[in-house]
């Protein structure tokens, strides 16, 4: 079945002129209507626009061009502006915005010749990790549909683990990639800050924020990475370092690797939790791998930090939206006071005022030292802490999330409680630094993730370890029931 | 170190945030509980540790060339624009 081959499979079938473009993307939007409103991935499907850049695409493959993802289905978050489609970011504030440029990311993707299916479903302007902040309603997890998939980009990784697009993109600020990821039983990445252009993606936290890819195997997310990483001067914090052949180098043996157990993410782990980790471990040491333990002492900081500097630099970031210029404006405002209040107030869902509100508060004057200057303070000690281990070790493991997949509804009136869902990826998005998450097995019947993360720049050896994983083991390969077919 | 009703009106308006009155009790306590939440930051010793803004050491903001690369694109950005008139955007009076 198409929908079930890996990118790589797909494209060779392309190249061979097996199956067309249009072909392929019909079959997408045929499950996509059949399969989608169980779900509620979508803000938007782009149908006829998909039919025509498949077409394009076809021309393309006709006059004798190849590439690795020419052809090939994606959709991306509704995070990315998207020239001429609705961009909402998962708010009311968005709702009639129709982005007039394509986002960086948008652009490569759209250059290799990808065809976009639609925009998806995530929690509003990203803040959350249950994607039950949406205004557009909450999207369910493929596995069982009265859980969550994950947040915030719940969209991208539910509508990947079923089978509803070949990959996805999405973006990852506190775990908003590889949490959903390891929810829904598919593969996450999560590049190092600055390796792939932020330009034409709506900011949340600018010092957090990343642009990642979701899809089936590492295999495939390398080649997604490929097109997407790379300097790009819109971006004020892009970096100007070599993109590396990410597929290249995936069948490295992985002998002599040293992986860091982290201690901090071990202790306290659910009995079950800690035995997928554990036969994961296991593979890795047959794969040649050293394990060694490695201590972060200042990780169990990460989530009290992250809940100072992201909701600070989100209510800078959110403040442009003010009525003024575009996105939602209140009806009849009596001054311009009105207009600010009660545009932001109507726009706005709850969980996005409550962060504004809380990053208000710690920037405020005679705050700022206790709350936001102290956590920058915690920060360089968590990226410091990471910086030993990787003089240790090569990279570190760890388990994605504390539990599988929660019901709809379940941590809704506890903000505090759903922040904890958190604990184990946000320490990555603090010091940088790149991440992925693996399916390694279930429980109770849902998908549980593992976790690498890496130093700087080691994207290749995250997938290296990913592949070499996933050749060893077939978690990957597990689709939710009623999605196979 | 919880906040109180006056507190968070405040907050709101710095934001320029509307609350209304009957979200304002479920406001008041889940700020609360993450102000609580988040203060064991201050029980961390942090002495002679320098903060850091930003996850990549050495990264500066870079700089162009003074020349123009742009083109005038206004009518397709004012396509979202809730009121425009002669190019301009349209508010309430601001000015009395």
């Amino acid at each position: 079945m198409l929908h079930n081959l890996f990118i790589g499979e797909l494209a060779d079938r392309l190249g061979k002129r097996e199956i067309s473009s249009v072909e392929l993307t019909r079959h997408f939007l045929s499950r996509i209507e059949r399969l989608n409103p169980a779900l509620n991935a979508f803000i938007t499907l782009t149908g006829d626009r998909a039919l025509t850049d498949a077409a394009a695409a076809d021309a393309r493959l006709g006059k004798g061009e190849r590439g690795p993802l020419l052809g090939i289905p994606l959709i991306h978050k509704d995070i990315f502006c998207t020239d001429g489609v609705k961009t909402t970011c998962g708010s009311r504030m968005l709702d009639n915005f129709v982005a007039p440029y394509d986002a960086t990311v948008v652009a490569r993707l759209k250059g290799a010749g990808t065809v976009m299916l639609g925009k998806s479903n995530m929690d509003e302007f990203a803040m959350g990790s249950s994607n039950e902040t949406s205004y557009y309603g909450p999207v369910k997890n493929p596995w069982d549909t009265a859980k969550v998939p994950g947040g915030s980009s719940g969209g991208s990784a539910a509508a990947t683990a079923a089978r509803l697009t070949p990959f996805a993109t999405g973006t990852d600020t506190g775990g908003s990639i590889r949490q959903p990821a390891a929810l829904t039983g598919v593969t996450g990445l999560k590049p190092t800050y600055g390796r792939v252009s932020r330009y034409g993606m709506i900011a949340f936290a600018s010092s957090l924020d990343q642009a990642g890819v979701f899809a089936r195997s590492a295999g495939d997310a390398a080649a997604a990475l490929q097109v997407m990483a790379g300097f790009d001067p819109r971006d004020s914090t892009s970096v100007d370092v070599p993109v590396p052949d990410y597929s290249r180098n995936l069948n490295q043996p992985l002998k002599g690797m040293k992986i860091g157990l982290l201690r901090e993410f071990f202790e306290g782990l659910e009995a079950r939790n800690a035995a997928l980790l554990e036969a994961a471990l296991n593979i890795y040491t047959g794969l040649g791998a050293e394990t060694r333990e490695v201590s972060l002492p200042h990780l169990p900081l990460s989530v009290p930090t992250y809940y100072v500097v992201a909701p600070a630099e989100c209510s800078s970031n959110l403040s442009r939206f003010d009525g003024v210029r575009y996105g939602y404006r209140c009806e009849n405002p009596k001054d311009l006071m009105d207009l600010y209040k009660r545009s932001r107030g109507e726009g706005f869902g709850a969980e996005v005022k409550r962060r504004i509100m809380t990053g208000t508060y710690v920037l405020s004057a005679g705050y700022f030292d206790a709350y936001y200057l102290k956590a920058q303070k915690a920060r360089r000690l968590i990226t410091d802490d990471f910086r030993s281990a990787f003089e240790k070790v090569d990279l570190v493991i760890g388990p994605t999330t504390p539990t599988p997949a929660f019901d709809i509804g379940a941590k809704m009136n506890d903000p505090v409680l759903m922040y904890l869902n958190d604990i184990y990826t946000i320490g990555a998005n603090l010091a940088g630094l790149p991440g992925v998450s693996v399916p390694c097995g279930f429980v109770d019947g849902l998908p549980m993730g593992l976790q690498l993360i890496g130093p700087h720049f080691a994207e290749a050896k995250l997938l290296n370890a990913a592949h070499q994983y996933q050749q060893a083991t077939d978690w990957h390969m597990h689709a939710p029931r009623g999605y196979e077919s | 170190m919880s906040l109180t009703r006056q507190d968070v009106e405040k907050i709101a308006h710095l934001a320029r945030l509307s609350i209304t009155a009957q979200e304002m009790p479920v406001y008041v306590s889940s700020l609360s509980s993450i102000v609580d939440f988040v203060d064991e930051l201050s029980r961390t010793d942090t002495e002679g540790v320098l903060p850091m803004a930003h996850p990549l050491d050495g990264q500066h903001q870079r700089l162009r060339a003074d020349v123009v690369s742009e083109s005038d694109h206004h009518q397709k950005y004012q396509l979202n624009a809730p009121a425009v008139t002669a190019g301009l955007y349209v508010v309430p009076r601001v000015i009395e």
